[in-house]
Formats: structure tokens, C-alpha cells, sequence
């Protein structure tokens, strides 16, 4: 390509003309392609000109919200990104953390909403497909998947269907490529129902040395795409991902891309034995935006330009157009920058795992993304205001009156009322969000590689690091009810439930990972909860320490104009020091003391219990104090590593009641029984059901527990002993000071255990 | 003991035998699907994963790959041979071991731990079992529903050749704790000559207290004493 034009370095921009048969530039066009006449008169600027048909896809990928990040970016600047400990934070392919022994940890969260409202199983295990290379074109080897997963109640067939399409999804790619799935979360409200949340988290691990980033470095460099041909499918997904979803949407079903974790499988291992070959100086994965996003983001962060010939890229079908290859969304595809010289090599690499790698073009000096047909210059547009000027905005922002009426619901007849709380207390057991998610997660491989620790159905997941005495661990959290209610204090909540889960399995909360999933940003109550959401975060993640290094924004989740409720989704990793110190939910033994930590409290506000037994979304969520959740989370973890802990299980969903019967449930193979007497002046139903934060149960030898209370006074943690741990033939009971709350054991086990199962319609996941 | 791991395309189990293989005390050694040449192994072993994505039939394409005439000559010439999952329906396709594995009745993949009974406990790869001793192990399959004729179940357990069963607590084979609808719940069976197994539960995810359970190592231990009775590996 010595002849091709512009290698002269200079800027000039004369030489792109439009190709036979592209539409006219248009205002309609204009707005078909998500740009607004304001960022059209941009586009109009940077070039100096018109731009054509392929150009003006180009800008409508890049200035996508999915990819431009136009409404959140201001705001997102608030969060705190930096710690001795972070590596590499906001703005790679996955932030990096370093974790001791020579190691760093890469991790990412990302939602695929959209896709999956349409086409669930495809939608979700693209989602799948496309963190795992986030992950390992950093050079880390994936040793973790977490979902996040939130859908309508399971009472609708249209429900059930978008539910076991994702969980197949979800399992069918992790378990071919082989990557154990620790945990997670699945929340069923009538407020997903047309729009579920799939969001999926990635671990890898790497050589702190291994660390290499999406940059189009060194002048002649070739770039070549590896992995899979590039097809039709996922043409405009990440404009797609950025609009409201209409009954129509169902005829978007062709935006969707679809998934070969075979492929993957093998581009996995093939692109880390590139990056360890030394033959590449930059690697990224081809996401949203295709080839379009990853050649002029890779030249757009090293400062160079891109020269690509379409002619040049291996397509799966004839005829494609430079507009549909450079916006085509087929998956398991990467980019990479080989250093001259190398490509031989790194085809050789390829070929070994029966993939293609081609030449398609070079990295310049001239700071243009330039994309030629052949001999004709089709799009050249400046590299970094094509990546970096996508305008930015901030919105209006008030709060929706009527949701402040739900919040401001008069609640206090639920306190003097003579519920029958043992039925509630079933009821609430056999609730789809409380009652065991085995049903999901016994569709996915959870131990392969050789390292989980604590499997799904804990506070969080566990995964050893081999030749260490360490592990990590992961959790993903947020109820969207309480942000819904209360976007301020429902952040904390989420951040501060997420380190909980963390402390609870003995692991020191270390970085941050965050998924926004909001409707419409345009419409200021949206935008006033998504602001809240995020000016919420930084103050929590500021304060546990706990820095932000990367995630996704996911707005426009609307279905014939209404939104999901707010989902800030927290994917929060620790470090546990010694695998000694790993914690489990479960009660182990008969005769163990039951201890409480945290205060009961009369909040009963967007409660499961409310829901599930009045159908309510209202109230005041729980508040949130975030110096005393971090003096519990401290006083929890040296409980632990002085090994006084035989559990520790945080109070969420359900209230107390529930926590200490999932704590005596465990995984269902040995459920104890529990005696507990509670004495606080709090009405019952709150008591029992209220789900104030802060709080975490915990077991103890007999003779261990005089200590526990110790190092919880020393935290200032309100706390003391609640009973004790009996055999499951003597049943679950708790005294109140005006109530008793009894369960037979079995009753529970079945209520826990079959209610997901019994409504799948008996589908069984033996 | 060296022990051959055959990676094909889409193993995914493959670095977990290699590593269980070193905690043993064994020396395990990768091979390529492409190979030809087993060179001087002892012990070969096809691990679990999705080999060629499970395309047409979960281990039906593997049996194509250059190296399994190699793996078929050093069965016939005695060599032990051990399939775990992927390798188990490798094993079946390519008719080392009778019969087939259909999708879980379920129709889901299944991931949990499962309880085996030892049923056959003179095998070189149970043999340091005890005889009805209860195994924990995991499973993670969607085709693990071990399907053959009467006639041929009939003689699988005559010859005592059915090693493992699936069974609750207190080894009964009930139903309920049938993970995937096998027949007769078998979860592992023997060749004719005694020297090649396959099985869908997975020992190497067994081996130690960290991940649940110890109970896979007693059958790499097994091998291992077989081949050096003195102990002099």
C-alpha cells in the first residue's frame, strides 16, 4: 500500500469521494443515524466538508451513547479512579489491579439489554463473549464470570422465555470456553419487564509484566484482524443499543449478533500466545462499532493515525460495503497492531489455533482514520475527534413527582398491623428473589479450572490463586427498588451491600466496576436519578476505598416509553490474604451462637416483603450510614482473620428473617435449625421482614463468642448474641417480645429450593 | 508416570488434569490434537471441555483428529486410557467404550457435585477404592446421559466393568439422585481388557479440601501405583 494517498502526512481531505450508490446526506439520513443537527454541524466542522454515506456511519458508531458516552461522561468524571493499587483504570478494555505476588487482576463489567430483549440467548452470551475479550486482550487469562441478570416476574410466558434464554446464554459460552461462573445476582420485578438487565463480569489474571493496551503504536506498523470473518450481523448495534426499545423492536432481531464460544475459545488462547510472543505492540477486541471503534480507538489513545483498506478484511459473504464491514458487529474478531516484520508469526500463531489473521492496513503518522476501498479513499476523519469529540452533555435533572409520592408513602399502618407473619414469612421464602438461585447457576460450570473456592449461592464468589496463599473474590450488586425510590441513598446501598458481601467471605473490598443501567437520559427525572446514582457512588467508593476502573453505561432501557428502574449494578473484587480465612454463609454446626451485628431498625420501606405481599413499590428505602458500614466491614473481616468466624452472611433482601434462614438452609445438603430470641422495640413486621442496612449474622463457637463482641465494640458495631445454632428436627424459630415466629425446616427447604424450578414449569436442572 | 493430556481444540480441562496430574507426583506431558507420535507415554487421558464445540455430536469430531489412531493403537496394545467428561464421548464415539451419551434428560446443562458409589474396586483405576465407598465429585455436562442396549448393560455390569454409580447419601441409586437420566445411573464404565475408562463426573476437580472435595485423587493414585508397584516413581 506504498501508493495509497494521504501517506504524504498531511491533512488533506480533498480526495474522499462518495461510492456509487450511497444514499444522499440527508437530514432525515442525518437523524436516522442518532446524530442530532447540533452534532451534525460538529461532524460538519472536523471535516471541513460533507461526509459521506460511510463516513457519516462511522460518526454515528463513534458519537453513539453506547460508545461516545455523551450523556455520562461529565459526571462519570466525578468517580474516584486512582490507588496505589490500580494499574490501569477507566478507559482501556478492563481496568487493572494489582494484587500482590506479582499478579494483577483485570476485571470488567458489561450489559447486553438490548440484544437480549430481542434475542435473549444470543443477546446474552455475545454479552458473555464480548467481556471475556475485553478481559484477555489485556493479556490477563480470564478465571471468573459473574451475572447480573434482572427480568419482569416469572408469571408472563414472555417472561419465563426471556429468563431461561438468558441463563442459556449466559451458561452455553462460559462453559465451552471454560471459564467458571462464581456468582451473581438474578431480581425479578414487574419493573424489567420489558427490558431485562443482562451484565456480565470478567476476572482475569496476568503477570503484572503481561499488561498490554489497545494502542496503534509504531509508524508502519501492519494492523491485522484475527479471529472470526466479519459478516452482516450486528450492523448499527451500538446505535441500536442506544435508543428506546417500541414493540418493533423485535424486527431489530438482525442487530443482534450471534455467538461461536468455540471460536472464542480458541481466540483466547491464541491471542494471549500472541501477546506473549512478543510479536504484537497492541491488541483490541472489535465490540460495539466493530472495526470502526477498535482501529480509531487504538490510533485515537496512541496519538497515530490508521489507514485500513475494507478490500483487504476476509468477509464471510460477497458484496459487502465498506459501511457494512466497518460497522459490522460479528463477534470473536480481533484487531491487532503486529510489529513489522512479524506478521508471518503472528499468522503462524493463528493458524496453529485454525484462525485467520490479514493484513489490513498500517498505523500512520498523519493522526487520520482513513479507510480505503481498493484505490479509493471512502472515509478520512481526524482520529481523535472521531474517539474524543463526541459533544458531551449535561442534562436537566429533576425529580419525578410521582415517584417521589411512592416514596413518601405513608407506612406506619404496617406497624400496628396483626399480620400473620409465619405465612408472610413462607411466602417470602418461596419469592423468586429470595428463594435459591440453583436453578440458574446449576446451568453453569462453576469448576472448571481447578480454583473456585466458594461456588454461587453465597455472599460472593471465591476463586484460590495457585502457587499463592491468596484468593479473590467478586460480587455484583444493587437493588434497583430502593434507587428507584431513593437514587442517593440506593447507590450507597448497592456499593455498601457489595463490600459487605465481600467482608462476609473474608475478603478485603479492593476496586470497583460499575454497570448504569438507566432509561432515557433526555428525560430529566432519568437523567435526575442517574445523576444522584453516580454523585452517590463516588462518595461511597471514596470512602471504602475502593476506586472505580472502568465499566459501562447502558441507557435508553425503555420499552414503549417506560424505564427500568435504575440499575447502578456494583461489581465490587477483594483480596482474601490466606485462603484460611475463606468465610461461608452457611451455620455449621449445632450448638454454634448466633450473633447480630448492625441495629433492627423500623424501616420497612421498598421491602420484598411489601411487594411480594401487598405489591407495593413504596416507601423510603433503608438508609444508609456509610462510617458505620465501614466499622462493620472491618470488625467482620478481623473477626475473620482471627479465625473466630464458622459464618458470616449478610442481611439483605427478606430481612433477618430470611438471612438467618438462608444461613440455616445452606446449600440445602445438611439445613440446621435455628433458636433465636430478639428483643428490640421494633414492630414486628419490620423487625422481621425490614431490610435496614448494616447489618451482617454471624456463628461462632460457643466459646469464641465473648471475643467476637469484643472486636465488634472495638468497631463501634452495635451487636450481641441472638441464639444458637440446633439440629433441623427441633426447627426454625424466632421470639419476638410479642410474637413467635415458627418453621418446620423441610417446609422451608422445600419453599426455598423448589420455588424457581416449580415456576419454570417443573423444568428441572438435575 | 507420564502421562499424555490430549488437547484438542476447545479442551477446556485439559490444565486442570495437567495440574492434578503434577500433585500426584505424575509428569504430565500436552499433546495436540495433530499429533501422530504419542512418543513414551505411560498413561493417556482426554480431558473434558467442548472439542470442536461439540459440533455434530459432543466428541464425535475429535474422534477424527490425527492423534486418535495413536490413541486407538496404545488402547489396543494395553495402554491405560482415561476419558473424563468430553473425553468420556470421545471415547464412546470412537467405539473404545460401548455405548452413547445422550443430552441430559433435563435438557439443561447440569453443574453440581454429585455422589458416586464404587462398584468395582479390582480396576487399575479403582483400586484404591473401597468396595460401595460414596465419592464426591463434580459434574458439569449437558450430554451425560449414558444410553445402551439391555443386552449390553447386562454384560457392562456381569463383568463388573460399571465402576462408578450416581447414588444419594447412602448409596442407593434412587432416581433422585440421577443427575441426567443415565441408564441403570451408571456414571462410569471399564473396556473388555480392563484398560480404558471413561466417566462423566470429574475426579481432577476432586483433589483437594480447597475445592470441596478430595475424593477424585484415590484414582490418579490408583494409576500411579499400578505402573510403579514399588513406588519407585
Amino acid at each position: 500500500m506504498t501508493d495509497s494517498p494521504g501517506k504524504a502526512g498531511s491533512m488533506t481531505l480533498s480526495r474522499v469521494s462518495p461510492r456509487e450508490g450511497d444514499p444522499p446526506i440527508t437530514p432525515e439520513l442525518v437523524e436516522d443515524h442518532g446524530l442530532s443537527p447540533s452534532e451534525y454541524e460538529r461532524v460538519l466542522e472536523i471535516l471541513g466538508r460533507e461526509p459521506t454515506y460511510t463516513e457519516l456511519g462511522v460518526f454515528s458508531a463513534m458519537w453513539s451513547e453506547h460508545c461516545g458516552y455523551k450523556n455520562s461522561k461529565r459526571l462519570l468524571s466525578l468517580l474516584p479512579t486512582v490507588a496505589p493499587w490500580v494499574i490501569q483504570g477507566p478507559g482501556e478494555n478492563a481496568g487493572v489491579i494489582d494484587i500482590g505476588d506479582g499478579l494483577a487482576l483485570a476485571f470488567k463489567i458489561e450489559s447486553h439489554n438490548h440484544p437480549s430483549a430481542v434475542e435473549p440467548y444470543q443477546g446474552a452470551a455475545t454479552g458473555v463473549g464480548g467481556i471475556l475479550r475485553d478481559v484477555f486482550t489485556m493479556g490477563a487469562r480470564p478465571i471468573a464470570i459473574l451475572d447480573s441478570l434482572r427480568f419482569g416476574d416469572l408469571d408472563t410466558g414472555r417472561v419465563r422465555y426471556l429468563f431461561s434464554g438468558v441463563v442459556k446464554g449466559v451458561g452455553d459460552y462460559g462453559n465451552c470456553v471454560g471459564i467458571p461462573n462464581i456468582g451473581g445476582e438474578t431480581f425479578f420485578d414487574r419493573g424489567y419487564e420489558g427490558n431485562p438487565i443482562v451484565n456480565a463480569m470478567c476476572l482475569g489474571l496476568m503477570k503484572a509484566e503481561d499488561l498490554i493496551k489497545g494502542e496503534a503504536e509504531g509508524v508502519g506498523n501492519p494492523l491485522m484482524v484475527v479471529g472470526a470473518r466479519t459478516g452482516r450481523d450486528g450492523i448499527h448495534g451500538a446505535t441500536f443499543a442506544s435508543a428506546e426499545l417500541s414493540d418493533d423492536s423485535q424486527a431489530s432481531r438482525p442487530q443482534v449478533q450471534v455467538g461461536d464460544p468455540f471460536t472464542e475459545k480458541l481466540l483466547l488462547e491464541a491471542s494471549l500466545e500472541l501477546i506473549k510472543s512478543g510479536h504484537i505492540t497492541g491488541i483490541q477486541d472489535m465490540g460495539a462499532a466493530g472495526i470502526t471503534s477498535s482501529a480509531s480507538e487504538m490510533a485515537g489513545r496512541s496519538g497515530n493515525g490508521v489507514e485500513i483498506d475494507m478490500d483487504l478484511v476476509p468477509v464471510r459473504e460477497p458484496g459487502m460495503t465498506p459501511y457494512e464491514i466497518l460497522l459490522s458487529e460479528s463477534q470473536e474478531r480481533m484487531l491487532v497492531v503486529a510489529k513489522s516484520g512479524s506478521e508471518n508469526e503472528v499468522r503462524d500463531i493463528l493458524a496453529k489455533w485454525e484462525l485467520e489473521a490479514e493484513e489490513i492496513g498500517r498505523v500512520t503518522d498523519d493522526g487520520l482514520f482513513r479507510v480505503l476501498e481498493g484505490d479509493r479513499v471512502v472515509a478520512e476523519i481526524p482520529s481523535l475527534p472521531l474517539t474524543e469529540g463526541c459533544p458531551t452533555y449535561e442534562r436537566e435533572g429533576v425529580e419525578s413527582e410521582e415517584i417521589r409520592e411512592l416514596r413518601c408513602t405513608d407506612l406506619t399502618r404496617f406497624n400496628e398491623a396483626d399480620a400473620d407473619q409465619s405465612a408472610a414469612f413462607l411466602k417470602l421464602m418461596g419469592s423468586p428473589n429470595i428463594a435459591s438461585k440453583s436453578w440458574v447457576y446449576g446451568q453453569y460450570d462453576t469448576t472448571v479450572r481447578t480454583g473456585t473456592a466458594v461456588r454461587p449461592g453465597g455472599d460472593a464468589g471465591v476463586v484460590r490463586l495457585r502457587g499463592t496463599r491468596r484468593a479473590i473474590a467478586a460480587t455484583t450488586d444493587c437493588n434497583g427498588r430502593y434507587v428507584y425510590l431513593n437514587p442517593r441513598s440506593g447507590t450507597l446501598a448497592a456499593v455498601a451491600e457489595a463490600a459487605r458481601n465481600l467482608v462476609c467471605v473474608g475478603a478485603l473490598p479492593t476496586a470497583v466496576t460499575n454497570n448504569l443501567n438507566f432509561g432515557n437520559p433526555l428525560k430529566p427525572y432519568i437523567y435526575y436519578q442517574f445523576r444522584e446514582a453516580v454523585l452517590a457512588m463516588a462518595e461511597a467508593c471514596k470512602l471504602f476505598e475502593t476506586p472505580v476502573t472502568g465499566g459501562n453505561v447502558s441507557f435508553y432501557n425503555e420499552t414503549n416509553g417506560v424505564a427500568i428502574y435504575p440499575t447502578p449494578v456494583i461489581g465490587m473484587v477483594g483480596v482474601i490474604e490466606d485462603v484460611d480465612h475463606i468465610t461461608r454463609h452457611a451455620f455449621q454446626n449445632v450448638g454454634d451462637t448466633i450473633i447480630l451485628l448492625g441495629d433492627n431498625t423500623d424501616e420497612l420501606g421498598a421491602s420484598e416483603y411489601l411487594y411480594v405481599m401487598e405489591g407495593l413499590v413504596a416507601g423510603e428505602p433503608p438508609s444508609v450510614d456509610l462510617l458505620r458500614e465501614r466499622g462493620l466491614q472491618h470488625a467482620v473481616l478481623a473477626m475473620i482473620q482471627h479465625g473466630l468466624l464458622h459464618s458470616a452472611h449478610d442481611v439483605s433482601e427478606g430481612g433477618l428473617a430470611c438471612a438467618l434462614a438462608e444461613s440455616a438452609l445452606g446449600s440445602g445438603e445438611n439445613p440446621l435449625g435455628v433458636e433465636v430470641t430478639l428483643q428490640d422495640a421494633v414492630p414486628v413486621l419490620p423487625l422481621l421482614f425490614g431490610e435496614a442496612q448494616g447489618r451482617v449474622v454471624i456463628s461462632c463457637d460457643p466459646r469464641s463468642a465473648g471475643e467476637a463482641l469484643v472486636f465488634a465494640k472495638r468497631h463501634g458495631v452495635p451487636c450481641r448474641t441472638i441464639g444458637k445454632v440446633v439440629p433441623s428436627d427441633e426447627g426454625f424459630r424466632i421470639d419476638g417480645r410479642a410474637t413467635t415466629l415458627e418453621a418446620d425446616v423441610e417446609i422451608l427447604a422445600e419453599l426455598y429450593f423448589r420455588a424457581i424450578p416449580n415456576l419454570m414449569d417443573g423444568a428441572r436442572p438435575s | 508416570m507420564k502421562v499424555a493430556i490430549v488437547t484438542f481444540p476447545g479442551s477446556n480441562c485439559d490444565y486442570d488434569l495437567y495440574k492434578c496430574v503434577q500433585l500426584i507426583g505424575g509428569e504430565p506431558e500436552f499433546l495436540w490434537h495433530r499429533d501422530v507420535d504419542l512418543g513414551e507415554v505411560e498413561v493417556v487421558m482426554l480431558p473434558g471441555g467442548f472439542s470442536y464445540g461439540d459440533y455434530l455430536r459432543a466428541g464425535a469430531i475429535a474422534t477424527m483428529s490425527p492423534i486418535m489412531d495413536a490413541v486407538k493403537d496404545f488402547a489396543k496394545s494395553g495402554g491405560p486410557v482415561v476419558g473424563i467428561c468430553n473425553g468420556f464421548q470421545m471415547l464412546c464415539e470412537s467405539g473404545l467404550l460401548p455405548g452413547a451419551l445422550l443430552r441430559n434428560r433435563s435438557l439443561l446443562f447440569s453443574s453440581r457435585d454429585v455422589l458416586l458409589r464404587v462398584e468395582n474396586t479390582s480396576s487399575i483405576f479403582t483400586q484404591e477404592y473401597e468396595s460401595g465407598q460414596i465419592l464426591r465429585m463434580p459434574i458439569a455436562h449437558a450430554e451425560g446421559n449414558y444410553h445402551a442396549d439391555d443386552e449390553t448393560l447386562d454384560r457392562l455390569e456381569g463383568e463388573g466393568r460399571v465402576l462408578f454409580r450416581y447414588t444419594d447419601a447412602e448409596g442407593k441409586a434412587v432416581d433422585s439422585a440421577n443427575p441426567n437420566g443415565s441408564a441403570r445411573s451408571i456414571a462410569g464404565i471399564l473396556n473388555e481388557s480392563g484398560n480404558v475408562m471413561g466417566m462423566m463426573p470429574h475426579p481432577e476437580r476432586a483433589v483437594e479440601s480447597i475445592l470441596g472435595s478430595v475424593d477424585g485423587l484415590g484414582l490418579f493414585t490408583a494409576l500411579l501405583s499400578h505402573l510403579s508397584p514399588l513406588g519407585t516413581v
